[in-house]
């Protein structure tokens, strides 16, 4: 009963630690790593315009959860305007309104969008067949003969789409494609013509537009894609050369043949766009991505508190896996030391001190005070005053070694202080209490096993991975905990009683 | 003599050796109910408890327990010339101090040396102020009957005090050793500061081989006499006593110190909560095998048996599992 208890919580101890991880790592898009840094992108449109009289409205197509992007923060300038966004159709759009408007109007749209691998369009269903357009004369039975050919040469829809586009972009195209295909076309025109002839084959196609990410691109001119949907999801088509997929840095911004902007009651409208790359600290794009997708995760972590005690956490953090390693130190390997959690003390010292330097000084002060604590035996002094006159005396000598070594330069001997004095203390007790008891070597063997523990632990700890890991998931404590219960039921053999018990096997 | 410098899990598992892990988790979390513990950790407890019982026990003298006592300590001493000082909390024989004469104003220890009596207050007062305690609690000290040892076991040992350690699992007397204090082990009698260990035979109560720092021994270090085939006298009484501490204090886990006397017989020094495990060396044997013989009787029976009669199936199981 007891160990169905134990493994059920240990079970699920782990499952929510590693589930609330992946979301973290792979929804929300956490670095798994330190200091990973994400490209991203601020795209802005500038909407300028004229006035003529009257109430103006503008309509900005902008872009909509576009494939292999995430929109991390958008923004309207737009001073004196009511502003609105609503979905028209495959679109959202924004609505700017305003009522007097006088002089030369500029607006702006700023998105920072990053590349996050999601396929999109997924979920949009399949529109069904679309019916066959009346080409007219001699187009109709041009266009029936160039879909029969290209029909033979493909094998599904997009394929059928890919051939169809490599037809009209032959430098000779046959001459049922000639009728189709003028030099002069621009993307647009290829693309509706495609549509159109795609339609012949009863294939739904659509128009989409989308603007190359490259950094520092002022006037970035948006590029017609076609699209077909081959009934499980929309297939982007290059339509010069018909490559399947958008390269990675296209950012499909909307769909349709349809003007991005349209102003009422105004002329000389202009609509540019430009891309800036930026880049962010991974957490921030993860931070405000889930702030964006409304996720509890983020209100209630670590990297809402104050920076100062962000830090304290840093390192508090790390304190269970230090645990994690006492645990498995002295009951899976069976290493004495004095006391439970000194060594974790110990190596929370040792990240300030350095290890070398940390190894160093700590010998240096425990064979100080092991040194006073004899003499001090001679005066028969009670134990809590003979444990405080140590305190007071070993507090006094770091001071003389900080001194000494800040003379002579070296700084290590100034992180002394951080040494935490009263553990030390009652280690030097206890160390003592050993070594009259039992023997000197005991003494010592106790003592290096726990500057070994901690130095195993110190090693732990200060892993820039892990304080990562622990720091930006601080559910896997959850893990750490399950791993501690699950070693709290081990009955097994210790490594050091292998030792032990060896006459045994004699 | 040259075994590999280690021995195998498995091998361990299949001589039923039982692990500190397993001891802790299996047996004395599971059987050792923690109300009970100081019925045994405080060892002024254990004597009232022994004596209502009517288990012979060293004879009491006194209990320090305030610094004004330390300084009178003179008076509670008067007339007595050989005595032994623990503290009520001890572990694993901390802080014991023994008498055994006096010179003038000085006492002589058993080791030899002579100590003052301010040597003996200032003991006094680090026992009361938790040196020796565990967990560094406030602390009584008993000044206490120090043991005429019989002298069965004076060709093998060095000072101190000899005793008998009986391992009692749920009622039943599992596994024994004789302790033999070394010079190393300044009189004590634990294994890991020196003494050495001897395996008993559970059914005649006569010694094995021993076991010295982990490596077995047929001769005792400082005397040079064998350690082995020295009887017990009484053994079957002495398992009958160890036998009913269990009744005593309730423990299912449970380690008997008993001390042989010149003149009073056995008389049990202290109880353990938490007896190591070096026993399992001293026989050469595991604990686990016996455990699980006492499980399978304790599952067929209905009403517990009484002490005696665990002591007696006890020593006819040995003989039958090792004869």
């Amino acid at each position: 009963m007891k160990r169905l208890h134990l493994a059920l919580l240990v079970i699920v101890l782990m499952t929510t630690g590693l589930v609330m991880t992946g979301y973290k790592a792979t929804v929300l898009g956490f670095p798994l790593l330190p200091a990973q840094t994400v490209d991203n992108w601020i795209v802005e449109a500038r909407v300028a315009f004229e006035p003529t009289g009257g109430p103006v409205t503008a309509r900005l197509v902008l872009p909509d959860d576009p494939p292999g992007f995430a929109i991390l923060d958008e923004n309207f300038i737009s001073r004196g305007y009511g502003l609105t966004t609503s979905q028209q159709g495959e679109n959202r759009e924004a609505h700017w309104t305003t009522r007097y408007p006088s002089g030369r109007q500029v607006l702006y749209y700023r998105a920072t969008v990053y590349l996050h691998n999601r396929t999109n369009g997924e979920d949009e269903a399949y529109p069904g067949p679309v019916s066959v357009p009346e080409y007219g004369e001699p187009y109709h039975s041009a266009a029936m003969a160039l879909l029969e050919s290209v029909r033979e040469r493909s094998a599904d829809i997009s394929s059928f789409a890919t051939v169809l586009v490599s037809d009209l972009n032959a430098p000779n195209p046959g001459e049922n494609a000639t009728l189709f295909v003028d030099p002069n076309d621009t993307d647009a025109d290829r693309v509706r013509t495609l549509i159109q002839l795609l339609a012949g084959a009863r294939i739904p196609a659509r128009m989409s537009h989308g603007i190359t990410l490259t950094d520092w691109a002022r006037e970035a001119q948006p590029m017609a894609w076609l699209e077909v949907h081959n009934t499980r999801e929309w297939v982007p088509i290059h339509p010069r050369n018909g490559s399947t997929g958008y390269p990675a840095n296209l950012l499909v911004w909307w769909h349709g043949d349809i003007e991005p902007l349209q102003v009422e009651r105004a002329r000389n409208r202009e609509l540019s766009f430009s891309v800036t790359r930026n880049i962010h600290d991974a957490i921030d794009v993860a931070e405000q991505r889930a702030q964006l997708m409304d996720s509890r995760f983020v209100d209630f972590s670590l990297f809402g508190l104050p920076v100062q005690t962000q830090n304290m956490y840093r390192v508090l953090l790390m304190v269970p896996l230090g645990a994690l390693i006492i645990v498995l130190l002295r009951n899976v390997v069976g290493i004495r030391t004095f006391g439970t959690f000194m060594p974790v003390l110990i190596a929370l010292s040792f990240r300030e001190t350095q290890l070398l330097g940390g190894i160093i000084l700590f010998t240096l002060i425990v064979s100080l005070g092991l040194a006073i604590r004899f003499y001090l035996d001679h005066l028969k002094l009670l134990l809590v005053p003979r444990l405080a006159a140590v305190v007071i005396v070993v507090i006094m000598l770091m001071a003389v070694i900080s001194i000494l070594s800040h003379n002579l330069g070296i700084e290590q001997g100034l992180s002394l202080a951080l040494f935490p004095i009263v553990i030390l203390a009652m280690t030097i007790e206890r160390m003592s209490l050993v070594w009259e008891e039992h023997s000197p070597q005991e003494a010592i063997r106790q003592g290096l096993g726990s500057l070994a523990v901690a130095v195993v632990g110190y090693l732990f700890m200060v892993n820039r991975h892990l304080e990562h890991l622990i720091f930006v998931f601080p559910e896997l404590l959850l893990v750490v905990l399950a791993i501690t219960l699950l070693l709290g039921r081990y009955t097994g053999y210790r490594l050091t009683e292998l030792l032990r018990f060896r006459a045994l096997g004699q | 003599m040259t075994g590999r410098w280690f021995i195998t899990p498995g091998e361990l598992r299949r001589q039923g050796i039982l692990g500190m892990n397993a001891r802790n988790g299996s047996y004395i979390a599971q059987l050792n109910a923690r109300s009970n513990y100081p019925l045994v950790d405080d060892k002024l407890q254990t004597k009232h408890l022994a004596l209502d019982a009517g288990i012979a026990v060293p004879e009491l003298y006194g209990v320090i327990e305030t610094p004004h006592q330390v300084r009178r300590i003179g008076k509670m001493l008067e007339g007595r010339n050989d005595f032994v000082i623990k503290p009520a909390h001890g572990a694993g024989g901390d802080g014991i101090l023994v008498i055994t004469g006096r010179m003038g104003e000085h006492y002589r220890r058993a080791n030899g040396r002579l100590m003052d009596r301010e040597s003996i207050q200032h003991h006094l007062s680090n026992i009361l102020s938790g040196m020796y305690s565990l967990g560094g609690q406030p602390d009584r000290a008993m000044v206490e009957y120090r043991v005429k040892f019989d002298p069965l076991f004076d060709q093998v040992s060095f000072e101190g005090v000899p005793d008998i350690r009986t391992v009692v699992y749920r009622g039943y007397p599992i596994m024994a050793m004789v302790r033999l204090p070394t010079r190393e082990a300044d009189g004590k009698a634990n294994l890991h500061q020196g003494a050495v260990g001897a395996g008993v035979d559970m059914a005649t109560g006569e010694t094995l081989h021993g076991v010295w720092h982990g490596r077995v021994v047929d001769q005792h270090p400082d005397t040079g006499a064998p350690i082995s085939g020295i009887c017990i006298p009484d053994w079957s009484t002495l398992l009958a006593l160890a036998a009913r501490c269990h009744d005593l204090t309730g423990l299912g886990y449970l380690g008997v110190d008993v001390v042989l006397d010149r003149d009073r017989g056995p008389l049990i020094l202290e109880l353990n909560a938490r007896p190591g495990l070096a026993i399992q060396i001293a026989n050469r044997q595991g604990l686990l095998k016996h455990i699980e013989r006492v499980d399978a009787r304790l599952e067929g029976m209905e009403a517990p048996e009484e002490a005696a009669a665990r002591a007696a199936w006890v020593g006819e199981g040995f003989a039958q599992a090792t004869g």
